[in-house]
């Protein structure tokens, strides 16, 4: 497939921003259960939540450069009921304004507890709506990956670890940030997040790995012989019919060398996972520039890794634009 | 219930592209229409075509097969580009089966594309919406049309016929008995797409010549005193026994 | 869309009239909204296409609104140098008066010094007899370099040929061989009946280097190797005639096959028929004078006798002492030799398959004969109650015309169909009206130069059709009297012309020099020239007193074509969608094999910008010439338009035989002839433009013999005698030439140092030889054979300019097959330089299994000059695309002298002959092709190219 910059952005940021808040609304449960101390709920919380907000705000710009009609995108929303991208257009909105409540709740400090658990444990309005925010996040992550994993026929994206990874790797990003962000706001957290961020790192690659090992073991279930319908081991297309370019060449092509798609996949191999990681380590001990550092390299790094992830991805129509003459 | 289709004749297909621009040219200024091109003078034009000849070469030297192979929108049964659209844009007719993209709805997110394994569907850069194979739903129901016009602009143009319409569903329609009686198949069965358009496959007529048609009493040679019967002094069994 | 059936404004108009994106003319409808082309598609009442249209002719309207199109008549800027593209608008006045004043000057002094050649029009009726009433006999249209081989080898043997003239009947067929033909003419029709023959279970064999077009559905693929069909056909002749699979009533009745030729190497009518006594007067026929020997008496007797049966094979002597041979006899001993393990060593083709595909043709031709219930009358008065035919059909076209054995092979091909029995029958060859005719056919070029006068028309066709040396048109030294040279001695049956040489010759002053040079409608600074670099620059050459050697340039064109830069004056045409244009019986009609077929274009949108159709140019020009057709015996103007032309025109006064057959007579009411009928255009425009008559069952086939239709198409001045017209298994034409070149009998003799040259290509029983090129090459040097190929969706150089049909060949690549390309270390997409001898081209190869491993192809023009047809100067085209005909000589030396690159007998020329090896561009040569020229400016006048194209008057959304 073509990467295309609008949806690399709005993934790589939307993922970011999810696990950013998800970070927040962790830290958060481990605070009310006293796991954490309690940092500063206006800047930690807060701002936090703005920041998130803001990333999920570029990544909606981001997607409407993906629109032939960003004018009509308000349609996008009809066919919730079989698109997964429609319900990731429904999500998305609904996770943005949770994240801005709950942001907004933590800003005025609005704390009326509204219930008290078994266990004595109260129940305010930024709980609900972390709990709230949690259900959405992942369900946008379900959603965003879905979109991808859903289409059988590219294999390479269908399949649960698609999903999985789109989790993991937003965790990952939001967590680090998290982590950097902690260090300018509530540094008792960033060990905590720091430690998570790592952990889900690690996770993230062990998917990622294993995203790469199977898809480099697929077998295209489509071959030119199912595509046209002949059966002899040796078909070769002549022609696609046109010479100067369709959609069909511009979209379902990366139209870079292997050698780039290999350089792509060591980058973001190494600039996603080990570096971070380090960095992220570094960063326990001596503070923000090596989380700063850890989240501007994994971001970057899992800008790569979504561009190899369109561009490894094969689409059978392929079979059909292959050579012109 | 009805599916409207095409069957497509790989047997006499000699890839002209007729259908290729005849659906240019019907479609264009029809109701599907623009149908932009660009760069149309410059280098490397570009334009949107609902259908496109391709050509394979199928084994080797001498035995080689050359396949004209003309492909647009299958019109699947189950269309896989049609759940995924978000808008409602991309839908499937009750009535007939037909597959289409309603412009006003497209937001343009080519999502379909990507559900389609067919590569069938193009984005018209200039209108920025999804366009495909409409089965000239703006020709076949036209009354106004003659009876004989009332079927796609690519099936009118093709001069070899390769190109059948009819519905599928309807046992007895040509375009049914096609598929049941020549081998018509469909193109990726494996992901169960159920593509309504068929493909007849190649077929091959032989001759077989036995020996003896070769040498018949009737040879002109023998007329003309070329097949000369043996001279009679030339040994014979005669000659060498008796019984 | 909208809704799903919303639709747009209903079209407001269908008009009808003729396609020309191509030489096929099929019946088109336009559809027009608000004055514009919206969409053309098939006329179903149409006789040719029956409503099927093809990618060309449904992408018309691209070529109705291109930017390519010259609107205004340009002269060239004074004090610009000619090819540097700088010109000026002009009036039409301005244009005609420029014309008449040296057009005038010429033809008060020496008429020859004009010449018009015309390229893939259908207009010679007009073109031809405006430059014979001028004067001139330099005059040609596309035939010599497209298919005279084609024409002539089979005219000169059954008095018919395909091309637009006859083709196979597959409606009956049921064995049908194609061979070297990639799209043709007959381009909707042929697809039509090909696809209706496969479904009805017919046999399809191709013969062709390359598999791809038609070839591509063919039940079984012969590749050959190009040039080399001469020896196929001729050891499939061998096959059949040793197997026996020969139609020998056929061959009795109807062909000179028995006819007794003298045996007597030392008789000056060696190699005559002997006939049994001198013809009295010299007719356009032959008279039925020679002799059989009869097998039941066993002794000759006058041919046709009734009761009489000869023997085909055999030596005989004449009561003199002569000894003599049937025609059949002298093939037999010729193919004696040309055995399928022969022939198989020279095609490539093994040779099992050889003798199979004889055996295919001879037992479907004697086992599933056809008899259709139609009663008809031979030459002879015998009545016969069916009609027979043998079902194998034939087609052939460029790929055996198109090399300079290919009259030979053609030949070959032609007794092949008529031992099979093929000829006019069902499931056969079919004729087309007004074929056939007479062989050769009566037309003659004058035979001596001063029939080329100041101010006289020319007296004689400019083209026409040799029996003997003393048709040539030649000099008392034998020197050429046309600046092609066609007629004389290097190409005496050059029945089309050579326009491929006509701008060499006309450079080098060699016949002599002319001043001006009308082209119209063909692109030979490109396409229809070979040595394209060479000829380019000779259209640019001055001598030494700073004249251009060419003095003046005229190009009659509709696009900004690459001829078009060397003009001096460029008068721009109006498209086919424009203009009134008649497919004439007295040019090339779209007759049926039911019956003569004619047709017309009606315009259907105005006249864009300052277009003027070239027909009406001529009327004009003819009539301030006062050539005697235009002009009244006073001078005055006799034809208001063209229109009115072709409704007044005759042939004579009171001929009643016009440009068009249809609705002749006052009111319509005559077919064929009749008077002039004012009304003539309406009618065709009521009978979707075409008048087709169809001929009694009983007149449709057997033409070269049935008393009823001869009679008939003699009645109705179709040809001038009855004649049965027997095929010419053996030729005496050619014997003519050939016993000339020996020093033998009355006629003309040839110079000296053509004598050889005629002796050995003359030869009036077929034979194969190796190409004139390959003659000149060293075959290990340049191992490769060269051709090109039509692609069904461009027309020549025609449709670059055409947003839609570039899209689908934008450039090309030269196909290799993939052993040899490997062998080369070539791998598919590479660039790579293809050399001949003569030159060479950089170009991209494609690795294919559908070629023959000694050939190489590419599609035929789609390489363009840059920004030639108002394209971008990057345009594909240009850069990548690339034209074969750079690598093809005009010209070969032949004992030291240069002779075109042609058939030695028709002129042909042999595109396909050319041999060439490939490599790899050295690294770091740039990707684009070369040779590269002068990038083309745009021209006054011409419309801005749009970045984007939506649809005429139609905004996007
Ligand atoms: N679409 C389209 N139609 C056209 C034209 C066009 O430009 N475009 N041009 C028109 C004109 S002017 C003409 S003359 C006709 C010509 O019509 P064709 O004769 O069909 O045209 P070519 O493309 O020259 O085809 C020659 C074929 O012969 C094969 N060939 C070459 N050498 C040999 C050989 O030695 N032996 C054999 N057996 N085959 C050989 C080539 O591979 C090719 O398939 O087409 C007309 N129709
Ligand atoms: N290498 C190679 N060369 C070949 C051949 C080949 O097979 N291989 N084929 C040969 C054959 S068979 C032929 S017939 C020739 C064809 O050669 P040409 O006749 O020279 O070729 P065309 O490209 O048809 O170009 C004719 C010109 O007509 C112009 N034209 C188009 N429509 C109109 C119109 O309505 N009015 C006027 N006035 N002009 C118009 C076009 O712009 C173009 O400049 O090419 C020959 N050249
Ligand atoms: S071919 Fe593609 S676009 Fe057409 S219905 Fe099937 S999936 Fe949809
Ligand atoms: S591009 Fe248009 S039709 Fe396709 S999925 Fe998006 S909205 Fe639906
Ligand atoms: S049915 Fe109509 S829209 Fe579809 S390919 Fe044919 S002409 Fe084009
Ligand atoms: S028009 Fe018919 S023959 Fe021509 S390419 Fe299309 S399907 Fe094939
Ligand atoms: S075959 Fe030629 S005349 Fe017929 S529709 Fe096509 S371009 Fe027009
Ligand atoms: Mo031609």
């Amino acid at each position: 497939m073509h990467p295309a910059f609008s949806v690399i952005f709005l993934t790589t940021l939307i993922g970011a921003a999810q696990g950013l808040f998800l970070a927040l609304f962790t830290a958060q449960s481990y605070a009310a259960f006293k796991l954490l101390p309690q940092p500063d709920a206006h800047g930690f919380y807060g701002q936090g939540s703005l920041l998130a907000l803001a990333l999920l705000v570029a990544g909606l710009v981001a997607s409407f450069f993906h629109l032939g009609h960003p004018e009509r995108a308000w349609r996008s929303a009809a066919m919730w009921r079989t698109s997964w991208l429609s319900r990731e257009v429904i999500v998305l909105p609904a996770f943005m304004g949770v994240v801005f409540l709950y942001g907004l709740a933590h800003w005025l400090e609005w704390h009326p507890v509204l219930m008290t658990l078994p266990g004595g444990l109260p129940v305010d309005p930024t709980a609900i709506l972390g709990v709230a925010g949690t259900v959405l996040a992942f369900a946008l992550f379900i959603c965003t990956g879905m979109i991808y994993a859903c289409l059988k026929f590219l294999a390479e994206w269908h399949s649960p670890l698609t999903v999985i990874n789109y989790v993991l790797l937003g965790g990952a990003s939001g967590f680090t940030l998290a982590a950097a962000f902690a260090a300018a706001t509530a540094p008792e957290l960033v060990s905590f997040l720091a430690g998570w961020a790592a952990i889900i790192t690690v996770l993230g690659l062990i998917g990622r790995i294993a995203s790469l090992y199977r898809n480099a073991r697929l077998k295209p279930k489509s071959t030119l012989q199912t595509a046209i319908g002949i059966k002899h081991p040796r078909i070769v297309q002549k022609t696609q019919g046109f010479m100067g370019g369709s959609f069909n060449t511009r979209e379902f092509f990366h139209g870079r060398p292997v050698a780039v798609l290999r350089g792509v996949k060591w980058f973001f191999l190494l600039a996603a996972f080990p570096v971070p990681l380090l960095l992220l380590l570094a960063g326990m001990q001596d503070g923000m520039a090596a989380l700063v550092a850890a989240f501007v390299v994994q971001y970057a790094g899992l800008l790569a890794e979504r561009w190899f992830f369109f561009a490894q991805a094969n689409h059978p129509q392929n079979l059909y634009y292959q050579s012109i003459s | 219930m009805t599916q409207l289709a095409l069957v497509i004749d790989l047997n006499v297909c000699v890839g002209c592209q007729a259908c290729v621009t005849s659906c240019k040219e019907w479609n264009t200024s029809g109701s599907a229409g623009p149908m932009g091109d660009q760069n149309p003078y410059g280098a490397d034009p570009t334009g949107t075509f609902f259908n496109r000849v391709q050509t394979f070469e199928v084994g080797e030297f001498p035995t080689t097969e050359t396949v004209h192979f003309p492909k647009s929108c299958l019109h699947c049964e189950d269309p896989p580009c049609v759940p995924v659209c978000p808008t409602g844009a991309s839908y499937k007719r009750k009535e007939d089966g037909i597959v289409l993209v309603n412009y006003d709805k497209c937001i343009g997110c080519k999502y379909c594309s990507w559900a389609c394994p067919y590569g069938a569907r193009e984005l018209d850069e200039q209108q920025q919406v999804m366009k495909k194979c409409t089965l000239c739903v703006d020709r076949i129901y036209d009354m106004t049309m003659a009876e004989a016009d009332r079927k796609p602009s690519c099936v009118k143009a093709c001069p070899t016929s390769a190109r059948l319409f009819g519905d599928v569903h309807d046992p007895e329609s040509a375009v049914s008995v096609a598929i049941r009686e020549s081998g018509g198949y469909a193109l990726m069965p494996e992901w169960g797409t159920h593509p309504a358009n068929h493909y007849l496959p190649r077929r091959k007529t032989r001759i077989k010549i036995h020996e003896d048609e070769l040498e018949r009493a009737d040879n002109p040679l023998k007329v003309d005193r070329q097949l000369p019967k043996p001279a009679m002094d030339e040994p014979t069994l005669d000659d060498v026994t008796t019984w | 869309m909208q809704a799903a059936t919303a639709s747009l404004p209903p079209v407001q108009e269908v008009k009808n009239t003729t396609c020309y994106m191509c030489a096929c003319r099929c019946g088109i409808r336009v559809h027009l909204r608000d004055g514009v082309v919206r969409y053309i598609d098939g006329n179903p009442d149409h006789p040719l296409n029956k409503g099927v249209i093809c990618a060309k002719g449904s992408s018309g309207i691209m070529k109705q609104y291109s930017p390519a199109r010259l609107l205004k008549p340009l002269k060239r800027k004074a004090g610009a140098e000619r090819g540097a593209g700088e010109f000026e608008e002009i009036e039409w006045d301005e244009a005609f008066a420029t014309l008449a004043e040296r057009l005038g000057k010429i033809r008060a002094t020496d008429p020859k010094k004009f010449a018009l050649f015309t390229g893939r029009d259908q207009m010679q009726a007009l073109t031809g007899m405006f430059a014979r009433q001028f004067g001139t006999p330099n005059y040609a249209a596309h035939g010599g370099f497209c298919s005279v081989n084609m024409a002539a080898g089979m005219i000169y043997t059954i008095g018919g040929s395909f091309w637009e003239f006859g083709g196979p009947d597959l409606d009956r067929a049921k064995l049908f061989v194609m061979i070297g033909t990639a799209e043709d003419h007959h381009s909707n029709p042929m697809k039509i009946a090909l696809s209706k023959f496969k479904r009805d279970g017919g046999r399809f064999i191709s013969i062709n280097p390359v598999r791809t077009g038609y070839s591509a559905i063919a039940d079984e693929w012969v590749p050959i190797r190009p040039g080399t069909d001469g020896a196929l056909l001729l050891a499939i002749i061998h096959e059949i005639i040793a197997t026996g699979l020969y139609d020998r009533d056929f061959l009795v009745q109807y062909s000179n096959a028995g006819q007794l030729i003298n045996a007597d190497e030392t008789n000056d009518e060696f190699g005559f028929f002997v006939r049994t006594e001198v013809p009295t007067e010299e007719a356009c026929y032959e008279p039925q004078d020679k002799l059989w020997w009869d097998r039941t008496t066993d002794r000759p007797v006058v041919t046709h006798k009734p009761g009489a049966d000869p023997y085909l094979l055999g030596e005989f002597k004449l009561s003199d002492g002569t000894p003599v041979k049937p025609a059949f006899q002298l093939l037999q001993e010729r193919v004696k030799d040309y055995t399928p393990d022969w022939a198989s060593q020279i095609t490539g083709i093994p040779a099992d398959v050889i003798r199979r595909l004889a055996h295919e043709m001879g037992v479907t031709a004697r086992d599933q004969k056809i008899e259709l219930p139609i009663a008809w009358t031979d030459s002879w008065g015998n009545e016969h109650d069916t009609v027979t035919g043998n079902p194998v059909a034939f087609h052939a076209m460029r790929g055996l015309a198109a090399h300079s054995n290919g009259f030979q092979t053609i030949r070959a091909m032609a007794i092949l169909m008529s031992l099979l029995g093929t000829i006019d029958r069902p499931g056969g060859f079919r004729h087309k009206a007004p074929f056939p005719r007479p062989i050769p056919p009566c037309a003659r070029t004058p035979n001596d130069p001063r029939a080329v006068q100041p101010n006289r028309p020319l007296d004689g066709m400019a083209l026409g059709w040799p029996s003997d040396p003393d048709d040539l048109f030649v000099n008392d030294d034998g020197s050429p009297v046309r600046i092609d040279k066609a007629f004389s001695w290097e190409y005496p049956l050059s029945v089309h012309g050579l326009m491929h040489n006509a701008i060499t010759n006309a450079w080098r002053g060699d016949p002599y020099r002319i001043d001006t040079l009308l082209i119209f409608m063909a692109n030979m600074a490109w396409n229809s020239t070979m040595n394209a670099v060479e000829v380019r620059k000779m259209l640019n050459d001055k001598d030494e007193s700073g004249e251009y050697k060419i003095p003046f340039l005229v190009v009659c064109d509709a696009f900004h074509s690459e001829m078009t830069a060397f003009a001096d004056l460029i008068l721009p045409d109006t498209t086919y969608l424009e203009r009134h244009d008649v497919m004439s019986m007295l040019d090339r009609p779209i007759s049926e094999f039911d019956g003569p077929v004619d047709s017309v274009r009606i315009p259907v949108v105005p006249v864009s910008g300052d277009c003027k159709p070239f027909q009406e140019v001529l009327i004009e020009l003819g009539t301030r010439l006062k050539l005697p057709a235009f002009v009244t015996k006073e001078g005055a103007r006799k034809f208001r338009d063209y229109p009115d032309f072709v409704v007044n025109w005759e042939s004579e006064p009171g001929s009643g035989i016009g440009f068009l057959a249809g609705w002749r007579g006052k009111g319509g009411e005559k077919s064929l002839r009749g008077e002039p009928n004012p009304n003539q255009w309406e009618m065709y425009k009521k009978n979707n433009c075409v008048f087709h008559y169809e001929l009694p069952k009983s007149y449709q086939y057997m033409r070269n013999w049935n008393k009823g239709y001869l009679e008939w198409s003699q009645r109705n001045r179709i040809t001038r005698y009855a004649e049965p017209i027997l095929i010419h298994i053996y030729s005496e034409v050619l014997q003519r030439f050939r016993s000339a070149a020996q020093g033998k009998g009355l006629t003309r003799k040839p110079p000296e140092h053509l004598k050889k040259r005629i002796d050995t290509y003359f030869d009036p029983l077929p034979f194969y030889y190796d190409t004139l090129e390959a003659l000149a090459t060293d075959k290990q040097k340049y191992p490769l054979a060269a051709v090109t190929q039509r692609p069904m969706a461009m027309y020549h150089s025609w449709d670059s300019q055409n947003a839609w049909l570039r899209q689908i060949h934008t450039h090309n690549y030269l196909f290799v097959n993939a052993l040899t390309a490997r062998q080369q270390g070539i791998d598919d997409g590479d660039w790579i330089w293809v050399e001949s001898q003569w030159g060479k081209v950089k170009c991209m190869a494609r690795h294919s299994e559908a070629v023959e491993p000694g050939t190489v192809w590419t599609w035929n023009a789609i390489g363009k000059a840059a920004g030639a047809w108002n394209l971008t100067p990057d345009a594909n085209e240009s850069q990548k695309g690339f034209l074969l005909n750079h690598l093809i000589s005009e010209e070969l030396p032949e004992a030291g002298r240069r002779i075109s690159n042609s058939d030695p007998i028709t002129g042909q020329a042999a595109w396909y002959d050319v041999r060439v090896r490939i490599y790899k561009v050295g690294a770091g040569e740039t990707a684009i092709t070369s040779p590269q020229f002068e990038t083309m400016k745009p021209y006054p006048g011409m419309k801005t190219r749009s970045a984007i194209l939506a649809f005429l008057g139609v905004k996007p959304k």
